[in-house]
């Protein structure tokens, strides 16, 4: 279902748990469908020994798609014009990540409402690991 | 990185591409229900042009055979002396969506290097920053989706303090 802008409003926020306790598995999954098959995210030998990280970590388009998940189940489907993220953190296995999604901006352009969001995704020690902005289309 | 990709888009492909995201979303594997849905069709998450890894014959994130891998085997890299480095870490990424990606699309995807940039960081020494701009055309020839990605270099692993 889409939002429309005749009930929405500048500060409206939605969030989720978009993934608990995150698994090495997912990450295997992760770099199996996108072609990412970089050792740093699945081979935790190479990322310790190596690479001279504590261990595997989440590719950043894991984060985003996370991020991306909470985003569509506010927004709807196939509502997306934009979205836009920096990694400002690793993501690691264990972690349990909450997305949030405000409104900054309801408009009109071109006879049709849009929605511009701020996103920014936590950990669960309140660490952001994302922050961006997302534009969708909404109803009237 | 090739300069041309095409890239078809496949539904077995975005089902597991959703799995792989944690997003159990009908919208991405059930046709019934994306019929009956506003979208009218099954459509790709918003990340998944990214999947386009998979399909650019040149890319260096992939084993190869015959080629030594820097990842683990008998040792923790496979190549000789120093860790080599892994071209970078992803430091931002956006997306357009002209229009949302389904199964059946056929596209061609150019890619050009854009901007480059150096910072100094206490968490990870000298960051080296390069942005590298994607189109995705489709079997008509229009623009669907572009992408901004920004990779980034450091000198050494990121400090986790």
């Amino acid at each position: 279902m889409a939002l429309s802008a005749s009930n929405l409003k500048a500060g409206d926020s939605y969030k989720e748990v978009v993934v608990e306790d995150l698994t090495r598995t997912q990450l295997v999954m992760y770099a199996g469908t996108s072609g990412d098959y970089n050792p740093l995210h699945t081979d935790d030998l190479y990322s310790r020994e190596a690479a001279g990280y504590p261990g595997v970590f989440a590719h950043g388009m894991l984060s985003m798609g996370l991020t991306g998940k909470m985003l569509t189940n506010y927004v709807g489907d196939g509502r997306l014009a934009k979205f836009g993220v920096r990694f400002t953190n690793q993501v690691w296995p264990g972690d349990t990540l909450t997305a949030e999604a405000t409104v900054a901006e309801i408009r009109e352009e071109g006879g049709e409402q849009f929605v511009d969001l701020t996103l920014e995704t936590k950990n669960q020690d309140g660490k952001t690991v994302i922050t961006g902005t997302a534009t969708a289309r909404i109803d009237p | 990185m090739s300069d041309e990709i095409k890239m078809p888009v496949e539904a077995t492909h975005i089902m597991m591409f959703a799995r792989s995201i944690g997003d159990d979303n009908p919208i991405y594997h059930d046709e019934e229900y994306a019929k009956n849905s506003d979208v009218g069709h099954i459509i790709a998450p918003p990340t998944f042009p990214r999947a386009v890894s998979q399909f650019d014959p040149d890319y260096h994130l992939r084993p190869k055979n015959g080629v030594k891998w820097f990842g683990s085997g008998k040792n923790p890299t496979g190549l000789d002396g120093p860790a080599p480095s892994s071209g970078g870490l992803h430091a931002e990424q956006h997306f357009e969506y002209h229009r949302q990606l389904r199964p059946g699309d056929q596209l061609t995807v150019t890619t050009k290097v854009g901007k480059t940039w150096e910072k100094e960081s206490k968490r990870a020494g000298k960051l080296k920053f390069l942005e590298r701009i994607q189109e995705y055309r489709d079997q008509n020839g229009d623009l669907v989706v572009t992408s901004r990605a920004v990779s980034v270099t450091t000198e050494r692993p990121v400090d986790q303090g």
